[in-house]
């Protein structure tokens, strides 16, 4: 079993995002936002993680950060081998085509003022030094790839459907044939029956051309179509990283618990049988966290120890992943188990 | 549509088509951008080509008894006060009058988009450029102009002549007083630019600051930087006249649009025409560059472009 299992090609470790607060006459720096807090996990090659949360839980300074969008606190982001997290820039940009992002908003991540031609190209300007033909030729590759008309080629974005304009800003993504993608929510702003479309292109390219994806979303169940494993984000920690069967079968944390039963449930009489957990109460700030567990304000099955010591991510049960005291305080308060953030399953 | 289609292998697909082209075009449909341009085309040649066309022959002892005249055949916008022919006068203080608008407007845009950019883009340039362009509007203009040209004026006379030296001087001065109303709007139209996604997609490609700028930021404030600059070319051309009315510009005999509107003013109850056409000339001219650069406005915006 060691052997067989494969190298992840992405790597997180304790990533850590904090955005200072400055404030007073002085602009001194008070406080930090931790939007992240301390984030690990890993992404077998071809397979897909979703990163599921509610708004303003830190999933998409999760997929930013580790691209180096923003400029992580702390933390490893191994991507293929190098810590992204530390790359000067020159390797940064030599690095980048490896590692690419479709945005939430196809209207606002294209350029009003370039044609189609003009944003897929962009990254083959940035990379190649290959002629216009050469450049208009993987142009149109791409588009065949994505499912655009070729004649689409000279029209601006805002000729195009939201189905249409996320298309692009998948094509653009895979102009430099990176091997992993990281999608931040990218069907959050599309109507249901283009949802669908997207969704299925990025399944069929993930097959094809054997992408690994980071699928940020807060639509749980295109997540659990979409995705190998899931992980459950609450104020900037991961509550817990099962296998997406598992998880949408049993969920472990209690948050991730209360999350899941707001799933939709298209049967009517299931739906009216099942007890929907409603939480109380709001998220605290991300500012100031709660000295215990994150989610030890709202959870309905809080104990003491959850008020004060903060649960690490540990695995309970092979490949689920569990900040909880729940699972840990029970029966290993002194075996201090020694497999925490080893996430495949695997001793190394 | 949306449908995934194989290749179209029939129909060739089109090439990227040439943006100077339909940019024209669609400036061609702006009517008021049209007229401005034929405008201030006209103007242009009005003041080039027609000091050539037409020169009439001035011997000193005429002046005398041409001064003051009406139009008439041989005057066609009437003489002056010295019997100097205002038409000829006219043409000669339209090509400085131009030059200087269109030139101080230019210094004081680049220099403007320049600071500006510079200072919304790099967080670390901001305090020290913003507070710098705040030195600047605090500074008071004419006792600054004053000094620039006390200190300067016969210094770069003798370099390159005392005309060009001091029209050096003066689109100079102006460029560098009024470049600091563009570098604000500037900076707060690039603050919200870099945040936007597509911003954030050419970074997460590895594109390097200089081709950010150049291909998202600098076309998407393309619009407030025309308003910025067409209202720019008027101001100059009045503070150019303001200048010279206080002596610290052209020397009194070297015609400018506002300097002929300046003289006019003493006899203008006895001789409105006087005031009249540098008036008209200098309206004209702000009226047309303001069409044309709305027309240009438009016309490099896709959004407004396709309808």
């Amino acid at each position: 079993m060691l052997d067989a299992q494969p190298q992840p090609l992405v790597q997180v470790q304790d990533l850590k995002m904090h955005f200072p607060i400055y404030s007073g006459i002085f602009r001194k720096h008070t406080g930090d936002v931790k939007a992240v807090d301390g984030v690990s996990f890993d992404i077998l090659p071809g397979q897909t993680l979703g990163l599921v949360g509610e708004s303003g839980c830190g999933k998409s300074t999760v997929g930013r950060a580790m691209l180096r969008l923003y400029e992580p606190t702390a933390g490893r982001v191994i991507i293929d081998g190098d810590d992204v997290a530390k790359l000067a820039p020159e390797p940064l940009r030599k690095k980048r085509p490896t590692m690419q992002m479709v945005f939430q908003d196809p209207q606002a991540s294209l350029n009003p003022r370039m044609t189609l031609a003009e944003i897929v190209s962009e990254p083959l300007d940035e990379h190649t030094n290959w002629t216009r033909d050469q450049k208009l030729e993987r142009v149109y590759e791409l588009m065949d790839q994505v499912g655009l008309n070729r004649r689409f080629v000279n029209r601006f974005p805002h000729e195009f459907s939201g189905g249409q304009r996320q298309r692009i800003g998948i094509a653009r993504a895979l102009a430099l044939k990176p091997r992993f993608i990281v999608c931040d929510e990218p069907i959050a702003a599309l109507d249901v029956s283009i949802q669908a479309q997207v969704v299925n292109l990025l399944e069929d390219l993930q097959e094809k051309l054997g992408l690994t994806y980071l699928f940020i979303s807060h639509d749980l169940s295109m997540v659990r179509h979409l995705a190998q494993r899931v992980a459950v984000m609450y104020l900037g920690r991961i509550a817990e990283l099962s296998p997406s069967k598992d998880l949408y079968a049993r969920p472990l944390h209690p948050y991730a618990e209360a999350l899941l039963s707001a799933v939709n449930e298209p049967d009517p009489e299931l739906a009216a049988r099942r007890n929907r957990i409603i939480l109380k109460g709001d998220v605290p700030s991300p500012a100031n966290p709660p000295k215990g567990c994150n989610f030890c304000t709202r959870c309905p099955k809080v104990m003491d120890i959850c008020r004060t010591v903060k649960p690490d991510l540990l695995e309970v049960e092979p490949g689920r992943l569990v900040a909880c005291h729940l699972y840990t305080a029970a029966g290993s308060t002194g075996a201090s188990e020694a497999n925490e953030r080893n996430q495949q399953g695997e001793t190394r | 549509m949306t449908d995934a289609t194989p290749a179209p292998q029939t129909a060739a697909p089109p090439k990227p088509a040439s943006a100077a082209r339909e940019i024209w075009q669609q400036f061609r449909t702006h009517k008021g951008a049209l007229f401005g341009l034929i405008v201030l085309s006209c103007l242009i040649l009005f003041v080039l080509v027609g000091p050539l066309l037409w020169d009439p022959p001035q011997r000193l002892s005429d002046t005398i008894r041409m001064k003051n005249q009406g139009p008439s055949l041989k005057a066609p916008f009437g003489t002056d006060q010295l019997g100097r022919d205002m038409l000829l006068r006219m043409m000669q203080a339209g090509r400085v009058s131009l030059a200087v608008g269109l030139v101080a407007m230019t210094i004081a845009i680049v220099f403007g988009t320049l600071i500006g950019t510079l200072a919304g883009y790099f967080r670390r340039l901001d305090g020290p450029l913003m507070r710098l362009t705040d030195m600047f509007l605090a500074l008071p203009l004419i006792p600054l102009l004053l000094v620039m040209v006390m200190l300067f004026r016969d210094r770069i006379a003798s370099l390159i002549g005392p005309e060009l030296g001091a029209f050096t001087l003066i689109v100079f001065a102006i460029g560098i007083t009024s470049w600091m109303a563009t570098a604000r709007i500037v900076r707060g139209e690039v603050l919200t630019l870099k945040e936007r996604e597509y911003v954030l997609a050419a970074r997460s490609i590895g594109s390097r600051p200089n081709r950010i700028i150049r291909r998202h930021i600098l076309p998407n404030v393309v619009s407030p930087v025309m308003v910025a600059a067409t209202l720019g070319v008027a101001e100059a051309i009045i503070t150019e006249s303001v200048l010279s009315f206080l002596g610290l510009g052209f020397p009194p005999d070297f015609p400018t649009w506002g300097r002929l509107l300046y003289d006019g003013l003493q006899y203008m109850q006895v001789y409105p025409e006087r005031v009249v056409w540098p008036g008209v000339a200098i309206s004209l001219t702000v009226l047309s560059v303001n069409y044309i650069g709305d027309g240009l406005r438009d016309a490099l915006d896709p959004r407004i472009r396709g309808r």
